[in-house]
């Protein structure tokens, strides 16, 4: 049997470890494995490890202090404690949170959580291309507004969102601003003095570094109430036995993120605009998102008259990994939130492959994706119920769907 | 694998794919939660299904139970066709993930309909 070709293309949902990475880290299991707490110099090793990764995870982002570095367990913990610790701290003044309709469940679903709990939240629509508009967080916000958060590109559709100045429109109004930079941090500049933000959500896995491990950064003097409370690690913001090993990847994730950046940045845009380009002379497919503001690694196509979870399915049969909003790829059944707020309707939806390419991607990669996506996408739409003779009937499917909420 | 060896089989290499131009009976029909839509066209000869054809738009488990159902109802009679079962189709394909029965339910759905249409014909000449 003749080995199957590897396409990994879906460097947003996880990344794989640098090799670097890995070899930093592997020291801090068995051998420096001291506790950073302690006086003694297996101890120290340890702390001596974690200012080091303080400090390159500090100079990635453009951080004033090490001070603003809060190590935790990822994206999602740094959204909780963002959303949460904010709202908690100011419960007696402000009952106020803003968010957008797009953001990751981490988001979304802490915003839910608080909802339960007497906050008002309000969820910001997004334009075609998935962008918040400025106009929209003007009329939102007032003297309520405890906390803004606005993702700084979207995990699906790649949109870049306009965070400098949306952490500007916060700040006159007197709340905190908070981004999600799960899906910017080492993939395009970053600078969190630049833009403004007074906390910032990073995970390591999405940088070449190991998983389980990611970053709060917390501008100085912005007041917070932890999640963890215990031993007061992290400047009592993150109680907890720091995960050297994890943090040591992630450190030198973050230096080799600064080193690759314009090179990679400028790799991955021009084969994200290949495929891009490419697919759109396919008949009856769309792009997902924005041509420009976008990130350099993300491609969101849909092909119409086509299911996401069987391209899925066919592609990983030849080697090719990828992902999809459609429904079906989903215990509810109900098509990416992304999509539907920006408009598609959910047949469209339906036939969404989202491809994002990594520090690895090859451009004999980038030809054969380009070989293997439309035969796939052929082949599929010649046993397609859903054509163009049949589009009525589908649309009248649909229609019945929205009397059934 | 989320999906049974069986379901993989007939989601890689389905079985009767296409449409019988000269039909003597077409069903489709669509789930309005997912957006799934399949479509059967017969053949009959002497109350038996002499020849059938899917089409489908949906996932691998749309698209392996509209294949398993051609390939369970190709010979059978007319009265063993309408007696078919969505579990039926979910059996014979060792079974399904439960968030995606329905999807047996809509190709047996969809046969139905297609006797239906050719009965209904014969009754109308």
């Amino acid at each position: 049997m003749s080995e199957v070709r590897r396409v990994y293309m879906d460097n947003s949902a996880t990344t794989p470890v640098d090799p670097e990475v890995k070899e930093e880290m592997m020291r801090f299991f068995s051998e420096e494995y001291g506790n950073a707490s302690q006086m003694y110099s297996l101890g120290q090793n340890a702390n001596v490890a974690l200012i080091l990764a303080r400090e390159r995870v500090a100079s990635l982002i453009g951080a004033k202090s090490t001070n603003e570095i809060i190590f935790n367990s990822g994206g999602t913990e740094g959204d909780n404690t963002a959303l949460k610790g904010i709202v908690l701290n100011r419960k007696n003044e402000k009952k106020h949170l803003i968010t957008s309709e797009i953001e990751h469940p981490a988001i979304l679903n802490t915003s839910k959580y608080l909802e339960k709990s007497g906050i008002k939240v309000t969820y910001l629509p997004v334009d075609e291309f998935g962008l918040v508009s400025l106009e929209d967080l003007k009329n939102a916000i007032t003297k309520e507004t405890a906390l803004v958060s606005i993702m700084h590109a979207n995990n699906e559709i790649g949109t870049i969102e306009p965070i400098k100045e949306m952490a500007e429109i916060t700040h006159d109004a007197g709340a905190v601003f908070h981004t999600d930079a799960v899906q910017t941090v080492g993939k395009i500049p970053v600078d969190v003095e630049e833009l403004g933000v007074d906390l910032l959500s990073i995970s390591s896995h999405k940088l070449y570094g190991p998983k389980g491990v990611g970053v709060l950064y917390k501008k100085q003097g912005t007041r917070l109430e932890p999640l963890m409370h215990g031993g007061g690690h992290e400047k009592g913001f993150r109680s907890g036995t720091e995960n050297i090993s994890g943090i040591v990847g992630l450190g030198k994730a973050a230096e080799l993120a600064e080193k690759h950046l314009p090179q990679e940045q400028a790799k991955l845009t021009k084969m994200r605009d290949k495929l891009i380009d490419q697919f759109l002379k396919v008949k009856d497919t769309r792009l997902n998102g924005h041509r420009t503001k976008r990130l350099p690694h993300n491609a969101n196509i849909s092909f119409k008259y086509v299911e996401g979870e069987a391209m899925i399915l066919r592609l990983d049969a030849q080697g090719i990994y990828a992902s999809t909003g459609s429904a079906c790829s989903t215990k509810k059944l109900s098509a990416s939130h992304v999509l539907l707020a920006i408009g598609l309707r959910p047949e469209i939806a339906h036939g969404s492959l989202r491809l994002t390419l990594g520090r690895w991607t090859t451009d004999d990669d980038i030809d054969y994706t380009l070989k293997v996506v439309p035969e796939v996408v052929k082949d599929l739409r010649e046993m397609s119920a859903y054509r163009k003779d049949t589009e009525e009937f589908v649309m009248s499917l649909k229609d019945e769907g929205h009397d059934d909420h | 694998m989320l999906y049974s060896k069986k379901v993989m089989e007939h989601f890689s290499k389905p079985q009767n794919v296409g449409l019988i131009e000269d039909a003597d009976g077409r069903g489709i029909v669509g789930n309005p939660v997912c957006g799934d839509t399949m479509e059967i066209t017969i053949k009959v000869k002497d109350d038996k299904i002499e020849d059938i054809k899917f089409r489908t738009f949906g996932c691998a488990s749309a698209i392996a139970t509209s294949s398993m159902t051609t390939v369970m109802a190709k010979g059978k009679t007319l009265v063993e066709g309408l007696a078919m079962t969505r579990d039926d189709v979910a059996n014979e394909l060792q079974g399904l993930p439960s968030h995606k029965m329905h999807c047996s339910n809509l190709a047996v759905d969809a046969l139905h309909k297609a006797i239906e249409d050719y009965q209904k014909k014969k009754n109308e000449k």
